[in-house]
């Protein structure tokens, strides 16, 4: 099972694009963009993963001691921010859609209203 | 697009998504048998070269600190984007958010809430500073404190009513600490510019690991990260609330009363 890790990140990836495909409200369609954000978490730590190492963070391991590649987990940590903030910048899009349309329903929405 | 159509349009990519999947799989090396040059490296030379034990903090505050700067303006656009998208629309006023009903009886906050929100409001604030200022050397840093920091604010308007609160809600000091994290990360750059010619170059002493001192210009970088995040962070949970408790349409038809007026 050396690539269930891929696996789920796959699986993640596709299960939230269907959600934002079929979604019938702005909020859900939000958390699926969450969702298919927390593939590539799952896909960029898998890549820097290595068995039997330990995090790299050398507080009571020796140096030179086998840890995981720290690269990918920087980046996971740039990526959950940028998720957080789109997130945010949506939630707001869709109280303000709300507002100007009276729905969350994206098909509802048929022409933008300023 | 008929949502039909749409689920078959993604049915169709799906296969695509799978076939060029499973592709880049095949290329790459099994799970756990890692063998990039760049991590093996920092892992090797970083402990030496920066003295900050945490690595991945090496990493995201030095190596890629540029990078990383970059991601706190995109939080700061982010912020702003949310705060220019909440504010008071044309055809809308702020009011109050005192009850217009003073004799009408409102559920009011159960003790267990106000007395578990206001116990743990320290702690939380606490560990909100540990976690920043130990971010070079045990898991965490500006984000992740930030974060913790923030909802230290939340637990307030959790314990508390927003309306009395609001009068004293940190959103000018949340403002001042996101814009004091985002101009302190460059002007940490700036310094390293002066001191070495290189645009935040980590120019401190490194000190001796393991310390709270240690690691150079990494823990006031951190420290700069966790002012701008945690003040980001209540200024969008702020204006989240204002939206809801504040900001009133001015035709008090609301948005269902707006759509039939559109409709007719």
């Amino acid at each position: 099972m050396s690539f269930a890790p891929f696996a789920v990140a796959a699986w993640l990836f596709v299960i939230g694009l269907y959600g934002i495909v079929t979604s019938r409200h702005l909020i859900h369609l939000v958390i699926c963009l969450s969702v298919v954000q927390s593939s590539t978490y799952v896909l960029l730590l898998a890549i820097g993963y290595r068995t039997g190492a330990a995090a790299p963070i050398f507080v009571d391991t020796k140096p030179g001691a086998p840890a995981v590649d720290p690269v990918v987990q920087a980046l996971t940590l740039t990526d959950v921010v940028v998720g957080a903030t789109v997130s945010a910048l949506l939630l707001a899009l869709a109280v303000q859609v709300h507002k100007a349309s009276g729905t969350f329903d994206p098909d509802e929405l048929d022409t933008l209203r300023g | 697009m008929s949502r039909d159509s749409r689920r078959t349009l993604f049915l169709v990519a799906s296969v695509g998504f799978a076939a060029l999947f499973l592709w880049g799989l095949a290329g790459l090396p099994d799970f756990g048998g890692y063998d990039g040059v760049y991590g093996e490296t920092l892992n090797r030379v970083a402990l030496r070269q920066r003295h900050a034990t945490n690595l991945v903090a090496a990493v995201t505050f030095d190596y890629r600190g540029f990078d990383t700067m970059g991601e706190e303006y995109i939080l700061f656009a982010a912020v702003v984007g949310v705060a220019i998208l909440m504010r008071a629309q044309r055809d809308e006023e702020e009011d109050t958010p005192d009850d217009d009903a003073r004799d009408r009886l409102t559920p009011r906050t159960s003790d267990a809430v106000r007395v578990l929100g206001l116990g743990v409001f320290g702690p939380i604030v606490l560990f909100g500073i540990y976690v920043v200022a130990h971010g070079h050397l045990t898991p965490g840093g500006g984000f992740q404190g930030g974060v913790v920091l923030a909802t230290g604010v939340v637990l307030v308007y959790l314990a508390g009513r927003y309306s009395a609160l609001r009068g004293i809600t940190p959103g000018a000091s949340a403002e001042l600490a996101e814009a004091a994290g985002a101009a302190g990360y460059v002007g940490v750059g700036l310094l390293g510019l002066m001191a070495s010619g290189t645009f935040l170059y980590n120019w401190l002493p490194f000190g001796t690991t393991g310390l709270l001192t240690s690691a150079g210009m990494i823990p006031f970088i951190n420290l700069f990260v966790g002012l701008e995040v945690a003040g980001g962070f209540v200024l969008i949970l702020t204006e989240f609330l204002e939206q809801t408790l504040v900001v009133r349409e001015v035709d008090s038809g609301g948005p269902e009363g707006k759509r039939e007026r559109d409709r007719s």
